[in-house]
C-alpha cells in the first residue's frame, strides 16, 4: 500500500483522477502553474498546498 | 443542499480536534476500534485496490490498514492538511470524489458529527463503485448516557433550566434504515459497546478534551460552565453510576455500519411464485390450500 509517496509538493496524479468539485461533482481543471484545481461550473479555483487537495469551498479563490 | 437541520457547530468542532492535537491526544479508543476495522476488512475475501478513509482521528487507521494486502492505496480525507497522513482535505458533508471512482470507504469515529448524515451516505455510496464497500464505526446509541443524565440532573437543580452538554446518537436501528434509504445493498449495522472506567468525572472530561470530543452543539450554553452545576455534576455521576470500587462507568457505544453497492453478483431476493420448490416438501408437512385456518 501507498499512502503518500510522492514529493511533498506535488500532487499524486493518481488522486487528481478521481477528484471532482465537492459543490456540483462537476469535473476539474489541474493548473500545475498555479497549483489549483479549478471548478468552471463552480467558479472556484480550489489550492493545492504541499501536494494535498484543499477541497473545501470556503478555501477556494472565486473566479470571476 | 438538503435542508438538514443542523445541530453541530463543525468549526468549532475542527478547532477543538485541532487543540486536542496540541494537547495530549487520547486515542485509546481510536486505536481499538481501528484495529477492529482491520480486522473487520480481513474477514472480507476480496481486494479494494482504492480506499478512502473518511475523517478519522489521526493516522491510526492508514497505520492499521498499512498492512493489508487487499488495499493497494489509501487516500485519508481529513478536515485540516495539518492532521497526520492527510492526502485531502474535505468535509464529509460535501465529498470530492467522482461517481464509481473507489472501491472502499472507512471511517473510525467521526460521522457521528455529521450533520446531513442520509446526505454523507448517499454521496459515500455514489463514490463507491458497484460491490464497492463502506464500512464504519461512528459514536451512537448509549454514549456518554451517564455525563448526559448527570448534566442534565445538575442544571435542572442550580440553572432550573437545562441545556444540552451531550451530544444526540444515533440508534443503531434508525443508522441501519439510513443505509437502506442511501442505496446500500446488505446493509448491516451492529454496535460494540466499550465501558470505561474513570477515577473521577474530572478524568472523563480530559479525556474527552483529548480527543477534540467536547461539546460542539450549536444549542450548547455559550456562557461558561459555572462550578457549582460541574461539582454537583461531578456528585451526582459519583452517586449513580460508581461501580463498587468506586470507579465510574462511562459508556462508549461502537456502532458499526456497512453496506455494498449494488452489483448483479451479490445475493438477490428470488421473484416471487419462482420457486420449484415446495416449501411443505422441504419441511416434510402436508400443504393446506391458501385461505384455509389453521388451528381452528
Amino acid at each position: 500500500m501507498t499512502t503518500s509517496d510522492s514529493p511533498a509538493d506535488s500532487v499524486d496524479p493518481k488522486l487528481l483522477e478521481i477528484l471532482v468539485c465537492p459543490v456540483t461533482k462537476g469535473p476539474l481543471e489541474y493548473d500545475a502553474a498555479r497549483q489549483e484545481l479549478i471548478s468552471r461550473a463552480a467558479r472556484l479555483a480550489y489550492p493545492i498546498r504541499d501536494g494535498i487537495p484543499i477541497m473545501l469551498p470556503e478555501e477556494a479563490r472565486r473566479l470571476d | 443542499m438538503s435542508g438538514a437541520p443542523l445541530i453541530f457547530d463543525r468549526k468549532l468542532l475542527r478547532i477543538r480536534q485541532q487543540r486536542a492535537r496540541k494537547l495530549e491526544p487520547v486515542t485509546f479508543l481510536t486505536e481499538q476500534v481501528a484495529q477492529d476495522l482491520a480486522e473487520r476488512l480481513r474477514a472480507v475475501v476480496r481486494a479494494f485496490p482504492l480506499a478512502v478513509d473518511l475523517g478519522s482521528p489521526g493516522d491510526t487507521v492508514p497505520h492499521e490498514l498499512a498492512e493489508e494486502p487487499a488495499i493497494e492505496r489509501l487516500v485519508a480525507v481529513k478536515a485540516s492538511a495539518a492532521e497526520p497522513g492527510c492526502t485531502v482535505v474535505a468535509d464529509e458533508e460535501l465529498l470530492p470524489f467522482a461517481d464509481a471512482s473507489i472501491d472502499l470507504a472507512v471511517s473510525v469515529l467521526a460521522l457521528h458529527t455529521v450533520n446531513d448524515l442520509p446526505g454523507t451516505l448517499v454521496q459515500i455510496r455514489r463514490a463507491l463503485k458497484p460491490d464497492g464497500l463502506f464500512l464504519a464505526a461512528l459514536l451512537g446509541g448509549d454514549t456518554l448516557t451517564e455525563l448526559r443524565q448527570s448534566f442534565a440532573l445538575a442544571e435542572a437543580e442550580i440553572m432550573g433550566g437545562v441545556s444540552p452538554h451531550v451530544a444526540p446518537f444515533g440508534d443503531v436501528r434508525e443508522l441501519g434504515a439510513l443505509l437502506q434509504r442511501a442505496g446500500f445493498a446488505l446493509p448491516v449495522a451492529d454496535v460494540d459497546r466499550v465501558t470505561v472506567r474513570y477515577s473521577s468525572v474530572f478524568s472523563l472530561m480530559h479525556d474527552l478534551r483529548g480527543m477534540g470530543a467536547t461539546n460542539v452543539l450549536l444549542e450548547r450554553r455559550r456562557q461558561p460552565l459555572r462550578r457549582t452545576t460541574l461539582l454537583r455534576m461531578a456528585q451526582l455521576y459519583a452517586e449513580k453510576f460508581a461501580d463498587p470500587d468506586g470507579k465510574l462507568r462511562a459508556t462508549f457505544d461502537i456502532v458499526w455500519l456497512s453496506g455494498w453497492v449494488p452489483h448483479p453478483s451479490q445475493q438477490q431476493p428470488l421473484r416471487p411464485g419462482s420457486a420449484r420448490t415446495r416449501l411443505a416438501d422441504a419441511l416434510g408437512v402436508v400443504e393446506l390450500p391458501a385461505g384455509d385456518k389453521t388451528g381452528r
